[in-house]
């Protein structure tokens, strides 16, 4: 059952990531989008990871493609016509892109596979069978992840929000229209 | 007396990094500031010397923790409290108050009303310190993400000129892109050992059973792709001529000198510390990457006829030098790399800065040409050209000579002589760019069809400062560099981590 779960909404993320980048209408595309961020939430929550998949549709899915759309739609980009998506040439580089990317990831598996298989090799890292269940009961879904987030990694926490930071002023500097 | 600081307490890290919290209290200040007062030039110059006072405040407290011998207590986690840290950190602040004493009268002259240059020029500068004192590789390319933002900003500063903002605007996509490989690379890092940590991958990389993984290599190919492009490494060098021609004069030269020696620093971390061991995995292609950026570097350089553009790409030539530090991988390298980033600080935006006195509108128009007889009208300032030339190709007697052979001997300690070689052929090689400015100012008559160069030199205040202290510190470090060598190999003296983590004394 949670298999074919799992299928499911792989072939629904990787359908919806297609139409996101064939799409002419910058709309529908954002829309594809929308539907592709659904899905990966679906398969994190089928990781165990529910507080991470609950994020992904409030912030990415929710307010982040909200805002995303709304732009579009306040620009008027929606409307078909004239796209500045490259011709055929673009498009037989990008496939060729990836097709060099899914051979990497086969070859990866050949050599991981010769090695004794992806198990074995990263056995010494990967958290045992129903390790993360019986983690999320202990401490609660957020709990697991504020705990290293704000103790572990607190260092990198902290310069992301000035990274952030400056991520804003830098925007504000450059495209504001009377300083 | 020996500090050890714990970093897994909150007062702990926070001690570690008390000149990056320094700088960041000290930026939002000055944006607070310049927000308030953003019509009046003489407060922007007024926030431009509080920059001052933070960027010393932080060489300060630098120093103090290289003095008292701070270390950590245990593992670095997350921020590394190593000598290759503030020595790294000195350079950085010392370009970045060089660049805020050019800029006070450019800015002005200029007209760029922008006094939140002064804050993202700060914010540039921790992002930097985080870049070399990182002990895990998010933290690293956090810092990384920080600098870049403020030097994109930065190099598109100048709102009413279009080369500025297409200077800005592709040196933000190819730097994006950069980033991308560079974040793909340590993602496969992890992968492959399972840590983020440079002393722990060290550590998992020890035993030999990750010698030949093919994560790791693929990983490591792709780390060195998005370094190329942010140390300007031949064939990812592209966007660095327009860059630097668009960019404001004294940004082009905090580009060249600190920025790419922040990028040095962390690529430095990364082999030494976390792969210093197993130098199979990156000796060969971090050696042609050396070998393609000195020669091709420099053949161009030979074609250009703008100042700008020359000072451009006789900066590549410089990172394939800087390379050559790199591949040996060694302390000895880094201790190499360390004095050359520092004279290389001094020379790259003594020239730049003198450029800026040249010229007017973004100085892209500054030919070589345009320097004859220069030294007939303004004698002094034909000397200071003069010894920053004569230091960018090495030659005897300056300190880009020291530079130099410290490279080579850090090369050949490690048995690499084609390398050093093709080093010496391509300094050769940029004899034939950095002489003619000389002949041009020394031996030629001045050029009818300009308005005369030598009487619109506008070189005053701070910059003349900066001009003459780098020529002043170039031929003393030329003849007696024994202080700074010793500082440098103290610099990068616990920079290997195996030791750190078996416990054994290197």
């Amino acid at each position: 059952m949670l298999e074919l779960v799992f299928w499911f909404f792989s072939a629904a993320a990787i359908v919806s990531a297609f139409l996101c980048i064939t799409r002419r209408s910058a709309v529908a595309s954002a829309l594809w989008l929308v539907s592709t961020l659904f899905d990966l939430a679906a398969i994190f929550v089928l990781l165990d990871a529910q507080f991470i998949g609950v994020l992904q549709v409030l912030v990415y899915a929710g307010a982040i493609m909200v805002l995303f759309l709304f732009v579009i739609m306040l620009l008027d980009l929606g409307r078909e016509g004239r796209t500045d998506m490259k011709g055929s040439v673009g498009q037989f580089v990008a496939l060729a892109l990836g097709v060099g990317l899914v051979v990497e990831l086969w070859v990866l598996k050949r050599v991981m596979d010769a090695e004794g298989g992806f198990a074995a090799q990263t056995a010494a890292f990967q958290l045992p069978e129903g390790e993360l269940a019986r983690m999320t009961e202990a401490q609660g879904a957020i709990g697991i992840i504020a705990a290293p987030l704000f103790r572990q990694y607190l260092v990198p926490f902290e310069v992301t929000s000035v990274l952030l930071l400056v991520a804003v002023v830098g925007a504000v500097v450059l495209a504001k229209r009377r300083l | 007396m020996p500090v050890a600081i714990d970093l897994s307490a909150p007062g702990g890290v926070a001690l570690a990094l008390l000149p990056e919290i320094l700088l960041t209290v000290w930026a939002c200040v000055l944006l607070l500031l310049a927000a308030w007062q953003h019509r009046d030039p003489d407060a922007h110059r007024r926030i431009g010397g509080l920059a001052l006072v933070g960027l010393v405040a932080a060489l300060v407290v630098m120093v103090w923790f290289w003095k008292s011998g701070t270390r950590p207590a245990g593992l670095p986690l997350m921020i590394a409290l190593d000598t290759f840290r503030y020595a790294g950190a000195i350079v950085f602040l010392i370009g970045a108050i060089l660049t805020v004493l050019l800029s006070l009268r450019y800015l002005g002259r200029e007209r760029i009303a922008v006094p939140e240059y002064y804050a993202l020029l700060l914010f540039a500068v921790i992002g930097m310190l985080l870049m070399g004192g990182a002990a895990d590789l998010i933290v690293l390319f956090l810092g990384l993400e920080t600098m870049s933002l403020a030097v994109y900003v930065l190099a598109g500063i100048k709102r009413r000129s279009g080369t500025s903002a297409e200077a800005a605007l592709k040196y933000f996509l190819l730097g994006a892109f950069a980033s991308g490989f560079l974040l793909y690379g340590i993602a496969l890092i992890y992968g492959a050992t399972g840590t983020t940590n440079l002393t722990v991958i060290a550590f998992q990389l020890s035993d030999g059973g990750l010698q030949d993984s093919a994560l790791l290599s693929i990983g490591v190919a792709l780390l060195l792709v998005g370094f190329g492009f942010k140390v300007a490494a031949v064939p990812f060098h592209m966007w660095v001529p327009d860059v630097y021609d668009g960019a404001p004069t004294p940004i082009s030269g905090f580009m060249a000198a600190a920025v790419k020696a922040a990028g040095f620093a962390a690529l430095i971390r990364i082999m030494v510390t976390a792969l210093g061991e197993s130098t199979a995995v990156w000796q060969g292609a971090v050696w042609w990457l050396a070998v393609i950026t000195m020669l091709i570097g420099n053949l161009i350089a030979l074609a250009q006829r703008r100042l700008k553009r020359m000072l451009a790409y006789s900066s590549i030539g410089h990172a394939g030098y800087l390379l050559v530090a790199v591949t040996s991988g060694t302390p000895a390298g880094a201790s190499a790399f360390l004095f050359y980033a520092l004279v290389y600080t001094l020379m790259t935006i003594g020239a730049f800065g003198l450029l800026a006195a040249l010229g007017r509108d973004g100085e892209s128009e500054v030919l070589i040409d345009d320097l004859s007889g220069l030294a007939a009208g303004r004698p002094w300032i034909s000397f200071a050209m003069a010894v920053f030339m004569l230091s960018l190709l090495g030659f005897p007697g300056t300190a880009g000579f020291i530079g130099k052979w410290y490279i080579l001997s850090a090369a050949i300690g490690t048995g690499q002589w084609l390398l050093a070689v093709i080093l010496v052929l391509g300094s050769v090689v940029s004899a034939g760019y950095y002489l003619p400015v000389i002949m041009n100012m020394y031996m030629r008559e001045p050029v009818e069809r300009r308005p005369d160069l030598s009487a619109s030199v506008d070189l005053v205040g701070a910059a003349r400062g900066v001009v003459a202290t780098a020529v002043v510190l170039l031929i003393l470090l030329g003849v007696w560099p024994n202080r700074v060598l010793d500082l440098a190999v103290d610099g990068s003296r616990d920079l290997r981590a195996p030791a750190l983590v078996t416990g054994t004394s290197p």
